[in-house]
Parts: C-alpha cells; structure tokens; sequence
C-alpha cells in the first residue's frame, strides 16, 4: 500500500441484532447497519459521506476508529489491519486515529477542566512530559482559536461553538494522521458553523491531516470534500470527486437528495424540476431486493428487483451503483446551489 | 387593525426570572399577520424566536416569566384573556406544530384518539364515531397512506415524516386561522423536509391559513416565507419581504448569515464567510445595539443607542441599524450578490 493512501475500508460490514431470543422465543431480526462498504482516503485529503439518517454513516464512523468491531471486512491505517489489532499496537493506533463528535455539550466530561480534557491524552499516550503538559496544552488552544488563559476552566463555561473548538483540540493533542469527524457542525448555529469549518480546513493544510467527515448537510460536505461518497441503506451507492458527483450526480438516489436541498434564493422557488422521492428509507431489517432504493425510485424496471447493481466505475473515477444510471447533467438551481 | 389581520403582536416583552438574573427573552416585538400570509421568522439559538411563538398560544409560564404587550387574535388580548377563552382560541384558532413529533405526541395513545380528542375538545357535541369519520378525512389530507388501518396504530409504528404529518392533523383539525411551526422540518430527512413543506403549501392553500414559519434555515425561508422577520438578542433586527432579505438584506447580522449560506454554497473552497465571536447571553446583554460586539461596522453610537427599526430601501424593508441608508444599502446589496 502506497503512502499516498491514508485510510482504507475494504467490504466492511456490520449488522447488529435486535429483539430477544428469550424466554418468550421471539426471533431475533438482524439490521443490516453497514453491508459491504470500501472507500480509500488519500493522504491529506477529504473524504465526505452523506446520507439520510439510518444510512449507515455513523455506524461507519464507528467502524472505521473501531468502537465497534465490524461484522466482516477490514479496516487498513498505515498498512496495518486495525480490526485485528488488540492491547499496545491498538493503542498506538488509536493515537493515529481521533475523532470528533457531533454534541459538544455530551462529548465533554463536565467535571473535567479544558486542560485535563486536552492534556490526558497527551499524557497517557507518552506524548509529552507532566512539566511540558501545560505549555503544549495551551499551544493547542491558541490554535484551534480559545484563549489559553481559560485552561483551568470547565466546559460550561463555554459556547457551543468554543465547546466544539474543545473537542477539536482534544482531537489534535494525539498528533494524529487521521481524523474521522461526525456531523462535527450539525448542533451548530449557521455563523458558528462556518467558523469551525474555516478552523478545520486550515488545520488540515497546516497538518496535513486526512478527514473523513460525515454529514447530513449536503452544503457542508460540499464545500469541504475532495470526495464524496453518498450512502443508502447501508451502502454506497455513489462516489467520486465532489465537484463530479455534485455538478453530474450518476445515481437517481444522489440527484433526489440534491433536488431536495432548500435553495437560498426565493426566484428558484417554484421550480418544477424538483424530484420530489415518495415514502420513506424502508427498514434496514428487511432491505428490498436488488437495488435497495428501488422501492422509491422512478427508473426502477423488474430487473432492479433481481438484481444488485454493482458500484462501476467510469471514465471519470466516479462510481456508481445503478443499472440505469442518470446521464444527462443537472441544470442550474437543480443542484442544490 | 386592517381587516385582513388575522394576528397583531405589539410591543411584545418576555422576561424570565432565574436564579441567575432575569433573562429578557423577547424584546419590544411588534409584527402582524395577514391572513393567508408565510411569516418567517428566522434567527439563532437563544434569538428569542421559539419564545415570541409559544407566547402567542400563551404558552409560558406565569411564575416564572413576565409577558407584556399585546397579541391580538379575533379581537381579544390573549395575554390577558380568561383561560377559557385562550383554551378556545388555541386549537381552534392558533394551532402549533413542533420541531419534535415524536415528543409531541403521546405514546400510549393511537394517533386516531388523539386527532379525535383534539377535535372533541373543541366539538363536545359531537359523537365518538363523528369524530372517527373527520380523523379519517383529515389523515387522507396530510397524505397517510392506508388511513383505515393506520388511524389505530401508535406513534411509534410511524417514521418521523409520518409522525409530522400526524401532529399537522392534529393541529389543522378544527381549522385554524393561523398555524405556528416552530421549527417543523429541523428534525427530518432533506427528502422528507421537502414533502413536509409542500403539504404545509397544499394545506395552506386549501385552509385558508396563514402560518408562521420559525426556522433557523435561510433555505427554508427562501422556499416557504412571504415575509420575513430576522431576531437577534430577543429583538427584531429587520423586517422585509423574502426578496428582499435575499436581494438587499438591510441589517449587519443578515449580511452575515446570508454571507455564510452563499459562501457555503459555492463549490470553490475559499475561507467561509463568518460572523465573528458568539450569540450575546441574554442575561447580560451588550448595551446599545446588541449586535455590536460582533459587527464590522459598529461605531461609538452602537454601544451606546439602542437602534430603532426604520424603513430602508425602496423595497419596504425596515431595520435597527445606525449606519446611513445609503451604506446600508450598498453594503446589502454586496452581501447578497457574494
């Protein structure tokens, strides 16, 4: 594996189950959270993953930094299988790998100070001495854009916004390669938002930090991935660079989430070009057949209930998973900006 | 008040008192709705935006929170009306729907009984098997597939788009003038938001009603407002048509917000456009305009005068801003095309 790759997901699987195999003999139903998903993120990019919610995308998230361990398939950080590793060597590849979390209020030990929730990390891992702590802590600060005199301080004595700079900087203090953000803006205001992805874009080119980061807003992971995988029911069902994924959306799936997106201009408003999807994301316990968003759309022919479209590549390295992909490249005010 | 008023707030303040200090909530707010008319209403958290809603049905509490002003609906004062009269007037006047539908409905209930029931509380003449039939109506209305059998399942059996569809019934059954939605589509899928918005259209158009639309997404606003109020820190900051916010946005703190939406929308991956520092705390609100510890432009008269709201522009704009028409206008028009 090239150093150019910094993290590799290869058919990962996971599926949890559910209901009680008791006393009262109900039969356990098993949900298929994540089937068979591989992506690969180049060093010091961006890798975007959008869905609705019960695609997968956090179950994802928590495969690829193994807090939970996958059902089938492999994770590659560093040219080493992750989900393999156990005591010291997954350890160290814990400190590669950090994340950040979407609520700032829940992801913070309110009985923690801002230095020892930063500082622990760093000391448990070895990184730095006790007497240097103090000082490489509120470095830290000052990057991620908090005032290092607040370090005695604790975490409700914070805005959303500065909590979330917390759990960035908690998420730094490992010097890791790779950081696996989820929905790390959602619980913000707009003008928050903005700040926070402004820190992390210049973050990663001042680290060279790769990112995978996942999200519901599609603006969002617009503007910050280099690529874009879009997930359905458990699967991706398209990827590629984000400028061809959102610009030519291949996957009926993608080109109704696009359309969906409130446009931020009253003159777009009765656009009649809008897809607008039937029903809702059917249950992952009992996925349709074939392709799994065939139930709701409006290409889907006998052969979409038989048969499991493969995720193809094209010309352009996009892939896509439809056996009627779309073609034609969307008009302006179809996408979402 | 004009005939075509259907809700008039004037002077609107919230209080709440807190171990803390008092926290002014809502600050001197005045708007009216027409009738048929999208109210949008479009702020931060802590903006005072959910607070000016739920005063409206007189939902706050009286122990712990001082309201003043007046809100006019059908003539009478709701804050200071009978109980039984406010009791009327909401659900049959004023209904709300919430951000959150499965915590606004009851878990141990069919969502049958309780459409019945809101139709029952307003109609006690009417029998159980009348009420089944107009639920029934209603549920076909909000677009639930499989009425017949759907009317006797519970909350839970629903998806979240459902659950929402479930509590616009529920508001919409004894046909309300004015419908509040705090928030309705923060909760849903983008897929879902857009089915949720159109109903809210379609229903619109066949009640007769006009809603007021709290969201803190530029883009929903765009799609479903008229008209458009901006709060910050409690206050209305400007007030203009949905064009014109999007066209010639008069006040610093929409600048910012539109600024930060169209960057975000562009797909070239310059620095976003940002609001500096954080919402102000409501205990302890910036003297002067509240806005002005963030504002680019605020000079010694920010900190020290609270601005009035004053029309600008030719497009019937008003807002509380202190730098010149002219600037304002200029710097508006400059936001809006970023």
């Amino acid at each position: 594996m090239s150093n150019d790759i910094a993290l590799q997901a290869v058919d990962l699987v996971k599926h949890f189950s559910t209901g009680s195999s008791g006393v009262l003999g109900r039969a356990t139903s098993i949900v298929q959270a994540v089937d068979g998903v591989s992506f690969t993120l180049p060093t010091g990019k961006t890798l975007g993953i959008v869905g609705e919610s019960g695609c997968g995308k956090s179950t994802l998230a928590r495969l690829v930094t193994r807090l939970i361990d996958p059902s089938a398939g492999s994770v590659i950080l560093d040219g080493v299988d992750i989900t393999t590793l156990s005591g010291k060597s997954l350890r160290e590849m814990r400190r590669k790998l950090q994340m950040i979390f979407q609520d700032p209020y829940s992801s913070l030990n309110p009985r923690h100070s801002i230095g020892q929730i930063i500082g622990d990390p760093m000391r448990i891992q070895g990184i730095v001495t006790k007497s240097g702590e103090k000082a490489e802590v509120q470095d830290l600060m000052q990057r991620v854009g908090l005032n290092p005199e607040h370090y005695n301080r604790y975490p409700h004595e914070f805005s959303g916004g500065q909590r979330q700079r917390i759990g960035i900087a908690r998420a730094l203090s490992l010097r890791p390669s790779v950081i696996v953000a989820d929905e790390p803006v959602s619980a913000l205001d707009v003008s928050i938002q903005a700040q926070i992805l402004n820190l992390l874009e210049n973050l990663q080119k001042d680290l060279g930090l790769s990112f995978v980061f996942i999200a519901h807003d599609l603006s969002v992971v617009r503007h910050i991935a280099d690529q874009v995988a879009v997930m359905y029911l458990g699967k991706i069902v398209e990827v590629g660079d984000s400028a061809t994924v959102y610009n030519r959306p291949a996957h009926p799936y993608t080109k109704a989430l696009l359309s969906a997106v409130p446009v931020a201009n009253p003159s777009l408003r009765n656009s009649d070009k809008r897809i607008r999807l039937v029903g809702d994301v059917p249950s992952p316990i009992d996925p349709p057949s074939g392709c799994r968003f065939r139930t709701r759309c409006w290409k889907a022919t006998d052969l979409c209930a038989s048969v499991e479209p493969p995720l193809q590549a094209d010309s352009t390295g996009r892939a896509v998973a439809c056996h009627f992909p779309e073609e034609a490249p969307v008009a302006i005010g179809q996408s979402p900006q | 008040m004009s005939p075509d008023v259907v809700l008039s707030v004037r002077n609107l303040s919230v209080v709440f008192h807190t171990p803390d200090g008092d926290v002014v909530a809502v600050n001197d707010v005045s708007f009216d709705l027409r009738s048929g008319e999208t109210l949008g209403i479009v702020g931060e958290s802590g903006s005072g935006k959910s607070v000016t809603a739920s005063s409206i049905m007189r939902l706050n509490n009286s122990n712990t929170a001082s309201t003043t002003g007046s809100i006019i609906v059908s003539g009478v004062d709701v804050l200071t009306a009978e109980e039984d009269e406010v009791r009327r007037i909401r659900g049959s006047e004023v209904a709300m729907i919430f951000q959150d539908p499965l915590s606004a409905l009851n878990p141990y209930y069919t969502v049958g009984k309780q459409i019945a029931e809101a139709y029952l509380v307003h109609h006690p003449k009417a029998s159980k098997s009348e009420a089944r039939l107009i639920t029934l109506e209603m549920l076909k209305k909000v677009g639930i597939p499989n009425p017949d059998k759907r009317i006797d399942e519970f909350p839970h059996q629903f998806s979240g788009g459902m659950r929402q569809r479930i509590v616009i019934a529920i508001a919409l059954i004894n046909n309300p003038k004015i419908l509040i939605a705090d928030e309705p589509t923060t909760a849903l899928d983008v897929t879902v938001q857009a089915q949720i918005l159109d109903l809210m259209k379609e229903l619109q158009t066949e009640f007769k009603m006009a809603i007021v639309l709290i969201t803190h997404d530029l883009g929903v606003i765009a799609e479903a407002a008229l008209d458009v109020l901006v709060m910050y820190g409690g206050r209305i900051v400007e007030r203009s048509t949905v064009e014109a916010l999007f066209s010639e946005p008069t006040h610093p703190y929409a600048w910012g917000l539109l600024g930060a939406v169209n960057s975000l929308g562009k797909s070239d991956r310059g620095a976003l456009v940002t609001i500096a520092g954080s919402p102000p705390s409501l205990i302890a609100l910036p003297t002067g305009c509240s806005f002005n510890p963030r504002c680019a432009y605020a000079t010694e008269i920010c900190t020290a005068e609270v601005p009035s709201l004053r029309e600008v522009g030719s497009q019937e704009s008003v807002s509380a801003c202190h730098l010149p028409d002219d600037q304002i206008l200029l710097l508006g028009r400059k936001a809006a095309s970023l």
